[in-house]
């Protein structure tokens, strides 16, 4: 029933999107001839819909009805309001490279300083000549919409052995209201780095904006790498992020997902293990309110002997917002020895809240050890009365409980600092709840 | 862990080639003429003696049927089925009107022989009826009712069970002697539009079985269906309607088999069962249908839809099945859990071997307060089968306080096979609690310490934890196949992945 939807609900053509941002995406004939192709996949797709098994949960035809048109380039008055976000929100000691509705700005960024440590190029520069970051595998409507928008994003190049000194920040900012932000990161580590990646996507003042950000990640043999994702966009955002994950032998990599913001969210991670005796560890905590509908969707695909993934995630659902988190653990026919493990679990603070959860396993190797866990429920009342009790007051009782719960996947992240901002995070919003 | 080798020879033992129930009985029969259309559903509703209310309603579905497609979600892989290929009637060719259980065709009879089925009701006959409290389990009360190819061809206790006021007749009879239930309860639990082969179903069933239980009434004895399709290129729809009124109890069993043949056979049945207040069902399946042989050749389709509800308050549907059999199992016996304080079971072994595919699993639906519901899926896959869990569990809005506790383990052995599992858990309501959960670990550690301290090893602690748990729910099955089953339940789990 995939029926292309040729015209949105505003009457616009839906072709309108592509041929009048044609002019500002960057590329040669060649590149701009793959861009049209993908958008021909997308146009034949339409959003995905709720026949559709990956997205039964995540219905954006209604949960958000049309694409909006690109972002135009953001002014001087726009980088000043972003400039005042990045203060807000940069990581101390963290090198910035800021993405201002969806163009890079060099001067809000730290280029020099990182230059220094990590090759980087903007995806702008890289797509002129080469079309090569467009290509992912596994692509779906969104992802193929992206790479037909994609205006820029950072291009990361982290040499064999090199041990950054400090994390890198990849800032984005939206600070225009009814429009849409494509980018498109591409993050290489090489064999034996150690680095730590952090993204924030946060508004300057931008209302009704929607995002669509794919990141490409591959890692060397040997490396320690974190990625830290800190979700905190306008209330009445989407968010739409799609990771491409592949990992070499012997590496430790910790993925960490943190959603506070956005109408509608959508986090979905394709993770291939190609390295053996590696360690892969993706987490997350979901915190809704409201109306929002925040989705996780994670395929870890085990290809290899021998590699251990855990998946902690935690959400946190009040009002009448709706949590959805769909995790896949794939073990191929070779990948011996693979311990995987997922745990998920969902906690409604409000009787209209919504959890749908379905964590699947796909084994075809028999010496294996897989689980997964997930559970939807309340509070405890037994544990609420014992701190009321003690004369808490049911709000504050209520914090410390959640507290617990959602520290359970925020004690995944190895780095004190960042782990200590991420709990400041948790808390701010309990505090808001209040 | 991989599996140990007790397993792997456990499991080798009702491997494909194993298949004890391939025979073919020699009889004439009296088929429809080959194809599926109007004229076939007439045909079969003539034959039936229908009265013209069940004539339309075949008919509705039929049209419907015609604007629907095959559905194709499922993790199972199939040529294209020509349904116009296929008989969809046949039945052995009666002597002549059959009176008592003697003037069957002796053919039919020896078949039930072999599968070890109690047609005849000798036990009860010869023997001394046991004394009450040292009931001899081998000597249970069981009435069959055995469904041969599309027809059911003896109903055995029937006095008795009518004496208790509980009707136990073939679908057909009960049309035509219980319309008024019939009409009532035929479709409410799995409408004709319910699904593509849910809808074939409602067009062309031929038999099955009928049963209700009035109010209060605790069913005697254990009621028992058996299939067996004998026929060649013939489908086999069957129709069952469980109704347990107010305060009453069934136990309900059924079986399956069909011969070694080269080609695959349809097999797409539909069971209904309701219960009212405060009533119990309880409903095992033995599925052994001919699974193809070792080459992946031949064998059943079994695409079933399989529904009960718990339309009272206080009411309880326990599902149990052991699925050895079929080249492809599609089915998902599910409840919905209506009445306020009702609760679900679903208690499944599977296991595949040779070319297998099961996509099987459950659904429990919350829709009353207070509602609970369990479910223990073991699945085990060898060979170059596929093997796949799939349930639901979702609790609605106003299912204030519903539970549901969700264990599935499988099993692989060897490394050609798969073994999945894709739960969907959806909470629409916050005192709703749901726990899903795939690892052995999970079994009270209290419990195995317990075992394990007084000698036992951990593999044999968890054998007998998850023994214990499944236990009463398998001494049910009144078959030799009872005693299998068991075997198998405490396989181990070492290896065991979610």
């Amino acid at each position: 029933m995939n029926v292309a939807v040729a015209k949105t609900g505003n009457g616009r053509a839906v072709s309108d999107l592509f041929t009048s941002a044609e002019g500002r995406l960057p590329g040669s004939p060649s590149v701009i001839a793959a861009r049209r192709e993908a958008f021909e996949t997308y146009e034949r797709l339409g959003l995905p819909h709720r026949r559709i098994e990956e997205w039964k949960y995540t219905d954006l035809r209604a949960l958000v009805g049309e694409v909006l048109p690109l972002a135009a380039n953001p002014d001087a008055a726009a980088l000043k309001r972003a400039a005042d976000a990045v203060k807000a929100h940069a990581i101390a000691g963290a090198r910035k490279l800021v993405l201002v509705d969806g163009v890079f700005a060099a001067d809000l960024s730290d280029v020099k300083a990182l230059a220094a440590e990590a090759g980087f190029r903007t995806s702008r520069e890289t797509l002129e000549k080469d079309a090569g970051l467009l290509t992912t595998a596994p692509t779906d409507a969104v992802i193929s919409l992206n790479a037909a928008m994609a205006t820029d994003g950072v291009v990361l190049d982290i040499a064999d052995g090199a041990q950054l000194s400090a994390p890198i920040q990849i800032i984005h900012i939206a600070t225009a209201a009814s429009a849409s932000a494509f980018t498109r990161s591409q993050v290489a580590v090489g064999k034996g780095a150690r680095a730590t990646i952090i993204e924030s996507f946060v508004a300057a003042g931008a209302k009704a904006y929607q995002v669509n950000d794919a990141v490409i990640v591959s890692i060397g043999d040997n490396a320690d790498v974190a990625h830290i994702r800190l979700m905190d966009d306008a209330p009445d955002a989407v968010n739409i992020t799609s990771q491409f994950v592949t990992v070499g032998a012997n590496v430790k990599f910790n993925v960490f997902n943190m959603t506070t913001g956005a109408a509608v969210s959508r986090l979905q991670g394709f993770f291939t293990l190609a390295g053996e005796g590696s360690e892969l560890s993706v987490n997350g905590v979901n915190l809704l309110q409201k109306t929002e509908h925040g989705d996780t969707t994670l395929v870890v695909d085990h290809a290899v002997p021998n590699c251990v993934s855990r998946e902690v995630f935690r959400a946190v659902i009040d009002d009448r917002a709706h949590s959805v988190f769909q995790g896949r653990i794939i073990v191929r026919p070779d990948a011996q020895k693979t311990d995987g493990k997922m745990m998920i679990r969902a906690l409604l603070l409000s009787d209209e809240a919504e959890a749908d959860n379905k964590p699947e396993l796909e084994i075809f190797a028999d010496d294996v050890s897989c689980g997964h866990g997930a559970t939807a429920g309340a509070l405890d009342d037994s544990l609420l009365f014992y701190l009321k009790a003690r004369g808490l007051p049911e709000k504050q009782a209520q914090a410390l409980l959640i507290q617990a719960f959602v520290g359970e996947a925020i004690e995944q992240i190895a780095d004190d600092d960042l782990r200590e901002h991420v709990i400041g995070i948790a808390e701010r919003w309990l505090e808001r709840r209040q | 862990m991989p599996a140990v080798q007790e397993t792997v020879e456990r499991v080798k033992r009702i491997d494909v080639d194993q298949y004890r129930y391939g025979f073919e009985t020699l009889i004439e029969s009296d088929k429809a003429p080959k194809g599926l259309s109007e004229e076939t559903v007439k045909f079969i509703s003539e034959k039936k003696n229908e009265p013209a209310w069940m004539l339309q309603w075949r008919l509705e579905a039929y049209r419907r049927w015609l604007t629907m497609t095959e559905p194709t979600w499922a993790r199972v892989d199939y040529p294209k089925i020509d349904f116009q290929d296929l008989y969809y009637y046949a039945a052995p060719k009666p002597k002549k009107t059959v009176s008592s259980l003697d003037e069957i065709d002796p053919e039919i009879l020896k078949t039930y022989e072999k599968l070890g089925i109690p047609l005849r009701e000798v036990a009860m006959l010869e023997g001394v009826e046991p004394k009450p409290g040292e009931e001899d389990p081998a000597r249970r009360k069981i009435a069959v009712d055995a469904v041969f190819d599309s027809v059911s061809v003896a109903t055995t206790f029937k006095a008795e069970l009518k004496k208790a006021g509980v009707i136990f007749m073939p679908i057909s009879e009960a049309i035509r002697e219980h319309p008024e239930l019939v009409q009532k309860y035929l479709g409410s639990v799995v409408p004709t539009s319910d699904n593509f082969y849910a809808t074939l179903n409602s067009a062309v069933f031929s038999d099955g079985s009928f049963v209700y239980v009035p109010p209060g009434v605790r069913c005697p004895m254990e009621l028992s269906t058996y299939f067996r399709i004998n026929e060649r290129n013939t489908g086999q729809f069957e129709r069952t309607l469980i109704i347990a009124d107010k305060g009453s109890y069934v136990s309900y069993l059924e079986g399956c088999t069909a011969p070694q043949r080269d080609e695959n056979q349809l097999h797409a049945a539909v069971v209904e069962l309701v219960a009212h207040d405060d009533a119990e069902i309880k409903y095992s399946t033995v599925q052994n249908w001919y699974p193809g042989n070792s080459e992946g050749k031949g064998g059943i389709y079994n695409f079933v839809t399989k529904r009960g509800d718990c339309r009272g308050d206080r009411s309880k549907i326990s599902w149990t099945q052991v699925e050895t059999g079929s080249a492809i199992t599609w089915k998902y016996p599910s409840c919905i859990l209506r009445g306020d304080n009702s609760s679900g079971e679903f208690y499944s072994i599977a296991i595949s071997n040779g070319f297998q595919q099961v996509d099987s699993g459950t659904k429990m639906i919350h829709l009353g307060k207070n509602t609970s519901s369990r479910i223990i899926s073991k699945g085990i896959a060898a060979g170059k089968s596929q093997n796949t869990y799939r349930g639901l569990v979702t609790a609605h809005r106003k299912a204030t306080g519903a539970r549901n506790f969700t264990a599935c383990d499988s099993l692989l052995i060897g490394d050609k096979c798969g073994a999945h599992t894709v739960p969907y858990i959806e909470a629409k309501n916050s005192s709703a609690t749901f726990e899903h959960e795939a690892t052995t670990s999970k079994i009270s550690e209290d419990v195995l310490f317990y075992c394990i301290q007084r000698g036992l090893s951990q593999e044999e602690a968890v054998g007998l934890v998850v023994n214990g748990f499944v236990k009463d729910v398998l001494q049910q099955l009144p078959m030799e196949f009872a005693v299998e089953a068991q075997k198998l339940i405490s396989i181990s789990l070492e290896g065991s992945v979610g």
